[in-house]
């Protein structure tokens, strides 16, 4: 309810603005007016401040404070051991502990952003004599960011718009179930603190193309560090700018501000990227950083035209320099990158940059890439879920974004074309797209409103032209035109107005039931409904884990599929053979023939790769459907991707994929099968259902005889959703 | 095919005449400062050829030389739009401002190329 005041309060503040101009004898007035609304404005960010804190904290009140997920748990390993080891241990780290026998420069593979803000915090709050556990402020990180953003938006809604805008837009993103999505308490992923940085180096970026000054776009690099330093996202940046350079360029809109902003801005922005040590030299070096240079060097030749051309000031001279100038800036650009990309000196665009381009490459060509949920492309009940009204105000915005053409609303509309277009193509992209929905969005509700409040004023009050005059000239007079001729104009108007505020509070109401419902389960406990509508917690994983803490050698080789890695190595503090940080395919591969194989094929290659444990997902007993049996498709693709013995038809019965009696021989006797269903045929998981009844699937097992020759259980944990099973040692030749 | 080469080369001569007579009524100030981006482009040009003779090794040194090179172009330039009077679109950006950002931005790009250097 708090939110729905917050979304409506905007939407009086514009009328009290455009006050001011109109009663020139109450003068004495005139200061006061302008004060309450200062006010008015400065309480509603507070609000808004802490509502996109508050309302992110369902998690931590359902369940506590802790992490969720899988990246964040990395992530929360490395700020942990940033705040333990400091930052130069930290830079040099390399970990042993996963990846194994290869192991990992940590320092060299990740985005710091995220693991040097938290600790930073945690350094700031400790120095100020709060002692808190690095934990709590890992948590709490995302909401904090949060809540960030939404003065961010606020700012860059004044930039590109008024003030009005900019409140609603900083109301509307505050409680968007998109970006809400990736930030609750307790999901600590770069997401969190990236949307943030990339909406603060778009904000410093069209404030620099605005006033031209070279010191904002000095603050728009910096925040493109920032964004460099947090999230491979940042490639988004570099080459949405550029091609908002060169949008306005074409439509003849090019400005020396556009110059000053531009160049400064990335010169020092590539500069300061470069010095992450994961992005290294790649702004040079590869092919999704090269349309920036190109822009680069492009505005650097439209300049020195421009600039011959106004020294000249002879029209027939100009053009012919321009056909020299042109022509060979052109064909040297082109010579240029076709020598960089022949030699080999400029890398081609990677498998994932290609799979944004065209969304059905990662499915024929990338696997591992095609196998995680969130690559997938978007439904549009997801677009409808994440968005609700402002799926239908965003063209609604665009409208009024091309009905006052500025540089501002010229970026943010591409910035929204073009995020909406990614967003398409794969769910996790709405996140991008989600600030720039929720500005657009906002001015369309700002401008509506104030047009709307504008007509029921303007009859109660004066003339309605003294009025129009005032404000948005355009609208106004066009509607004190038609105020003549159409009847109840008014309430129309207020229909209109009481519809919108109604829309509004659908929104705030649909957004906490989204979060509430959706966003803000932890994945590593799970919650169920009981027969009698309490909740059952499942705490199987963390049970597993620190079983593995508490009774495994500390130097165990723990094998399990990759998704598991960063839990294993974070809570149970054992080496890993692959995690979440899917760089090399082949070892992936290796796993995910050892799980699709025969148990003694298995065996050698687990002895080959020194397992000591393994450790399998099972939801059968539960009915958890997102176990390894559910995934163990995309083993076999992935194993058979790099090694052809594994073959999909092996595993599929015409096609289909069943694990009852119908299914293929192999698959009834594969590893992943066997050490899922050990045991499980003695188990009634269902009154009415008979012994071996798998309730993820809905199915009796096809192999309720499963014997282990090479492996024995070591652990299961209580609602058997994660079984461990320890290799043994080889067996005596003689 | 001659002809047009003639008149090319014609048109050529002529701006060539009509830009020196044109540029002479700079003023002094924006002057050096267009030397100024003239010596970096130039510092920068050497650069590179020296890569290419010599090769790229250190890639991060060559790259913070070159970048240090071309960011002071680029900043110079800037500052030259913004003090020039002709400009329009900087009227209310005193020149004291103009010059103070500029010191801040090289400030910055130094400081990170001495990072880079390696």
């Amino acid at each position: 309810m708090v939110s729905k005041s917050d979304t409506m309060k905007p939407t009086h503040q514009p009328d009290l603005s455009s006050k001011p101009p109109l009663p020139f004898s109450f003068k004495s007035f005139k200061l006061k007016t302008k004060q309450q609304e200062l006010l008015i404005r400065v309480s509603i960010l507070c609000l808004v401040y802490i509502l996109a804190f508050i309302t992110r904290l369902f998690s931590v009140l359902r369940y506590e404070s802790m992490i969720h997920e899988f990246d964040p748990y990395f992530n929360y390993r490395t700020t942990l051991y940033l705040t333990e080891k400091g930052f130069y241990e930290f830079w040099n780290w390399f970990d042993s502990e996963s990846w194994y026998p290869l192991g990992r420069i940590i320092g060299g593979t990740l985005y710091p952003g995220l693991m040097v803000t938290a600790a930073l915090i945690y350094w700031i709050l400790l120095f100020l004599r709060f002692t808190v556990h690095i934990r709590e402020v890992c948590v709490l990180t995302a909401p904090f960011f949060a809540s960030n953003t939404t003065i961010v938006a606020y700012l860059f809604g004044k930039e590109v718009w008024d003030t009005g805008a900019g409140l609603v837009a900083a109301a509307l993103i505050a409680i968007c179930p998109g970006y809400i999505s990736r930030s609750v308490a307790g999901s600590y992923d770069n997401e969190g603190v990236a949307i943030f940085a990339l909406l603060l180096t778009f904000y410093l970026f069209v404030k620099a193309v605005n006033t031209g000054s070279l010191a904002w776009a000095l603050g728009s690099a910096f925040g493109y560090f920032y964004m460099v330093s947090a999230w491979g996202g940042y490639v988004f940046i570099i080459n949405l700018i550029p091609l908002y350079v060169l949008v306005l360029l074409v439509v003849g809109r090019y400005s020396m501000r556009l110059y000053v902003a531009y160049n400064c801005m990335y010169i020092v922005g590539m500069l300061l990227a470069m010095q992450i040590r994961f992005v290294g030299f790649q702004h040079v070096q590869s092919g999704e950083h090269m349309a920036a240079m190109g822009v680069f060097f492009l505005i650097q030749v439209f300049y020195f035209l421009a600039w011959v051309k106004h020294l000249l000031n002879d029209t027939k001279l100009f053009q012919a320099l321009l056909r020299i100038g042109v022509t060979s800036a052109v064909g040297v650009g082109a010579i240029a990158l076709g020598l960089g990309t022949a030699s080999g000196y400029i890398s081609p665009w990677t498998g994932r940059f290609y799979s944004l381009l065209d969304p059905t490459y990662a499915k024929d060509h990338i696997p591992i890439i095609a196998s995680v949920s969130e690559h997938q492309p978007t439904a549009w009940s997801s677009f409808m879920f994440d968005f609700h009204i402002l799926l239908f105000l965003f063209p609604a915005g665009l409208y009024f974004c091309f009905k006052r053409l500025s540089d501002a609303t010229i970026f943010i509309v591409m910035y929204g074309l073009t995020s909406m277009y990614f967003a398409g193509v794969m769910v996790r992209l709405i996140l991008v797209a989600t600030p720039a929905v929720c500005l657009i969005s906002a001015i369309a509700v700002s401008a509506t409103i104030k047009n709307l409040t504008q007509i029921i004023r303007g009859k109660t009050g004066q003339t309605v032209s003294a009025k129009g005059t005032s404000t948005a000239k355009g609208s106004s007079k066009q509607q004190a035109s038609v105020d003549q001729s159409i009847p109840f104009l008014k309430n129309g108007a207020t229909i209109l107005l009481f519809g919108a505020f109604y829309l509004l509070s659908r929104y705030a109401i649909h957004c906490t039931w989204v979060t509430s419902e959706a966003y803000s389960s932890p994945s590593i406990v799970l919650a169920a409904r009981g027969a009698h509508g309490q909740r059952v917690i499942f705490d199987d994983y963390r049970e597993a884990y620190f079983w593995l803490r508490q009774n495994t050698p500390s130097d165990a080789k723990i094998m399990s599929w990759w998704d598991y890695g960063y839990q294993i190595t974070a809570m149970g503090n054992r080496t890993v053979i692959v995690d979440n940080n899917t760089w090399n395919n082949t070892h992936i591969a290796t796993v995910g023939r050892a799980m699709s194989s025969y148990e003694d094929e298995a065996y050698e290659i687990m002895r080959s790769l020194d397992v000591d444990y393994v450790l399998v997902v099972f939801g059968g007993v539960t009915g958890y459907s997102s176990d390894d049996i559910n995934k163990f498709l995309w083993m076999v693709r992935i194993g058979g991707g790099v090694f052809p013995v594994i073959k999909e038809p092996d595993y599929l019965v015409n096609g289909e994929y069943r694990v009852d009696k119908g299914a293929a021989p192999k698959m009834l006797n594969c590893l992943m099968y066997k050490l899922c269903y050990y045991r499980f045929g003695e188990l009634t998981t269902e009154y009415g259902k008979p012994p071996g009844y798998d309730r993820a699937r809905g199915v009796e097992i096809g192999n309720k005889d499963v014997k282990l020759e090479y492996l024995e259980e070591a652990f299961t944990t209580s609602n058997w959703i994660v079984r461990i099973y320890k290799v043994k040692p080889p067996t005596n030749r003689w | 095919m001659g002809k047009s080469t003639v008149t090319t080369k014609d048109d050529a001569q002529a701006l060539f005449h009509s830009l020196r007579s044109a540029y002479s009524s700079t003023p002094t100030h924006l002057k050096i400062i267009d030397l100024y981006v003239l010596f970096a482009v130039f510092t920068a040009l050497i650069q590179v050829g020296y890569m290419a003779i010599v090769g790229s090794f250190p890639f991060n040194s060559f790259l913070s030389g070159v970048l240090s090179c071309v960011g002071t172009a680029v900043l110079a330039v800037c500052l030259r739009i913004q003090v020039n009077k002709e400009n329009k679109e900087f009227k209310d950006l005193p020149p004291e401002r103009a010059f103070a950002d500029f010191v801040l931005c090289n400030l910055v790009l130094h400081l990170v190329i001495m990072n880079f250097l390696g």
